[in-house]
């Protein structure tokens, strides 16, 4: 891809003593993209963005930042901001002089800051809480602040270190939005750490999914969701349905696996040779109940039942095998599945993905 | 009832404050005020002879001539302690923040060092001093062996007093900026950094600032006891250099002037309260502009 690239890591290993965060990652972040890290806590995703911010270097390999090398460069040298995890505003400070920070320390002249803090307040609707400490804010609002505090002094790549967790769900969700409008508007690079799949499903160009130290998927929302690149992704990525099994023939992109359903499944791979051992994934949604049942349909057994408001959950066994699937409430007055009845249930093979050990 | 236990219940209280704060303070005003007696103590009276006296002499007819030989003094008195506060500052700020990054373990260790000190009694630490700083004493010699000339003469040195005033109440400074400075979020020196600030300006914008009340804190508690202080001056100043602290005991003991000795007590007691009613000051000020 011709892409200019805004972070360049390039086979980037951490060690803390005999821990390994980080384990030969390599990867390119674009320019103007809302990129985000992904993973369970401990995966490396902090590690790697705070070695993007300066905060610690790489005990192996090394950063470019718009092609220039920065692995040893001090954070304070950098043109990256972060919006910290608790935002780490200054408590002594109002808003403007947290918003002025570091705009004093890049050395503008005063009417320059003024007019900037000015319209960093503006484009965060904070104009009247200017001569505020932040103590004096809720949540929402020393996100904002921090977001414009971060912004100011216009930063080649800002870094958001899991900046909405600390927010109600409600907040959450309105943020979400601002952050991608705020992307867009600005065109600066975001980095977005996260371990909340559904933001970054949400409000990312592309997501890579961490897992022990190393990177396990980078991709589109869809991409990784549709076509996980291994069981840890296809794992952490919403709900799926494994079923451990034989690959006894593969062609090209497509491999025919036998698993305990007993009907042999053709459809996509990732990462598979030859025949061997494998494991089929098919998400709890793409499994039909009845007149939406289709493709490789089987009987099964309800074992049991979650209404979930929009969706109702059930888990069904198949001979030896449970699956879990998930019906969509569509009519207010739907008849949902009683518990003990037989039910035909069926996917489509080309929904199901076969996935390498 | 309530009422009448409110009053009731803070009897004891009162009664501590009365006996023991304002009676005392109420009697050392009297005797400032008082005649001295013939054979040393006092008779009870009103006279402003003592105060008098601080500012001036009386010449060989009776005429008041300006002697400043006592300002001096106030004056040597409020300079060493400033000095001790100052250097107490440097010292305690580095060292506060060095415990403040140890794991929780390690802090309670180092903090139990720096308050140990207070366990062995005051003249036992400063004569401790006087074996370190005297003639021939541990200074000196480490000093030789380093190939330094032959010399002597750090004792009875206002430097020598001024190290036994800051060794004897830089625990007073380490704790109250450890607790200020032991607050301070770490990702508020990371977002310093991240602003393109280097080390100093984290140092200065924020490190400094949130350890301010730590700070003033310490300095009062320093500076306070510092003013009166009687041991560093008798022992490492060798007498040479009074101090208001060494002038009340000299007064009270071998001079015999009690009403002059109590009159330069109350002048010290009105520099600690001036010194307590500026901060309190600053201190409703600074609530004020947080509102």
């Amino acid at each position: 891809m011709s892409r200019p690239s805004a972070i360049e890591v390039v086979n980037v290993s951490k060690r803390f003593g005999d821990y390994t965060a980080l384990d030969h990652v390599d990867f390119k972040i674009f320019q103007n993209e809302f990129f985000t890290l992904l993973g369970p806590s401990g995966c490396g995703k902090t590690t790697l963005l705070r070695m993007i911010a300066g905060f610690e270097t790489p005990s192996a390999g090394t950063l470019l930042l718009n092609g220039k090398e920065i692995a040893q460069m001090p954070a304070h040298k950098r043109r990256v901001n972060t919006v910290f995890q608790n935002y780490a505003l200054f408590p002594h400070m109002t808003l403007s002089q947290n918003i002025a920070f570091g705009l004093k320390n890049l050395g503008w002249d005063k009417t320059r800051i003024t007019e900037r803090v000015g319209r960093m307040l503006e484009m965060v609707h904070m104009e009247q809480f200017a001569a505020r400490k932040p103590d004096q804010l809720s949540g929402g609002q020393r996100q904002r602040i921090a977001l414009a505090r971060a912004l100011a002094a216009e930063p080649e790549v800002l870094l958001l270190d899991e900046p909405l967790s600390a927010l109600d769900l409600k907040l959450r969700q309105a943020m979400r939005d601002e952050l991608r409008t705020l992307q867009r508007e600005t065109g600066i690079t975001f980095v977005f750490v996260t371990h909340d799949q559904e933001e970054a499903l949400d409000m990312s160009d592309r997501i890579a999914v961490m897992g022990n130290g190393r990177v396990q998927q980078i991709g589109s929302p869809k991409e990784i969701y549709e076509d996980p690149g291994n069981r840890f992704v296809a794992d952490f990525i919403g709900d799926t349905n494994f079923l451990d099994g034989e690959v006894i023939a593969v062609e090209g992109a497509q491999a025919t696996i036998r698993t305990a359903l007993g009907t042999d499944i053709t459809t996509s791979h990732q990462g598979l040779s030859g025949p061997g051992p494998a494991t089929m994934s098919i998400r709890p949604e793409k499994i039909g109940v009845n007149e939406q049942a289709e493709g490789a349909l089987f009987d099964a057994t309800v074992r049991s039942r979650n209404y979930m408001g929009g969706f109702t959950h059930y888990t069904v066994q198949v001979g030896e095998v449970t699956l879990r699937l998930s019906r969509r409430n569509a009519q207010s007055h739907q008849d949902s599945l009683e518990i003990g009845s037989t039910v035909r249930i069926g996917f489509r093979e080309p929904n199901a993905r076969v996935l390498g050990q | 009832m309530s009422r009448t236990f409110r009053f009731w219940g803070l009897v004891p209280a009162w009664a501590l404050m009365l006996l023991t704060l304002i009676v005392p303070i109420l009697i050392v005003a009297g005797v400032s005020v008082a005649e001295r007696g013939a054979y040393g103590g006092f008779d009870w009276g009103f006279d402003i002879t003592s105060y008098r006296q601080i500012l001036f002499t009386e010449g060989w007819t009776d005429e008041l001539e300006f002697d400043p030989k006592y300002l001096a003094i106030i004056a040597r008195t409020l300079i060493f302690a400033g000095a001790a506060t100052a250097i107490c500052v440097l010292l305690a700020l580095p060292v506060a923040y060095y415990i403040a990054q140890q794991s929780a373990r390690l802090k309670i260790v180092l903090l139990y060092l720096v308050t140990l000190p207070f366990w062995v009694s005051m003249i036992v630490r400063v004569y401790a001093w006087l074996i370190i700083l005297g003639n021939d004493g541990l200074l000196e010699r480490v000093y030789r062996l380093f190939g330094g000339a032959d010399i002597s003469g750090f004792l009875f040195t206002p430097g020598a007093m001024i190290t036994g005033m800051v060794y004897s109440y830089i625990p007073l400074m380490i704790l109250p900026v450890y607790a200020s400075v032991e607050k301070i979020d770490p990702a508020l020196i990371e977002a310093s950094h991240d602003l393109y600030g280097g080390r100093w300006t984290a140092l200065r914008r924020v490190i400094l600032p949130l350890a301010a009340p730590g700070l003033t804190a310490g300095s009062i508690l320093v500076f306070v006891p510092s003013l009166g202080t009687v041991l560093e001056p008798m022992l490492l100043g060798g007498g040479k250099q009074l101090m208001m602290g060494t002038l009340i005991q000299t007064q009270f003991g071998g001079a015999r002037n009690w009403p002059f000795g109590a009159a330069i007590a109350m002048v010290l007691l009105t520099l600690v309260v001036i010194v307590l009613l500026l901060n309190a000051r600053r201190a409703t000020r600074q609530a004020e502009v947080a509102l």
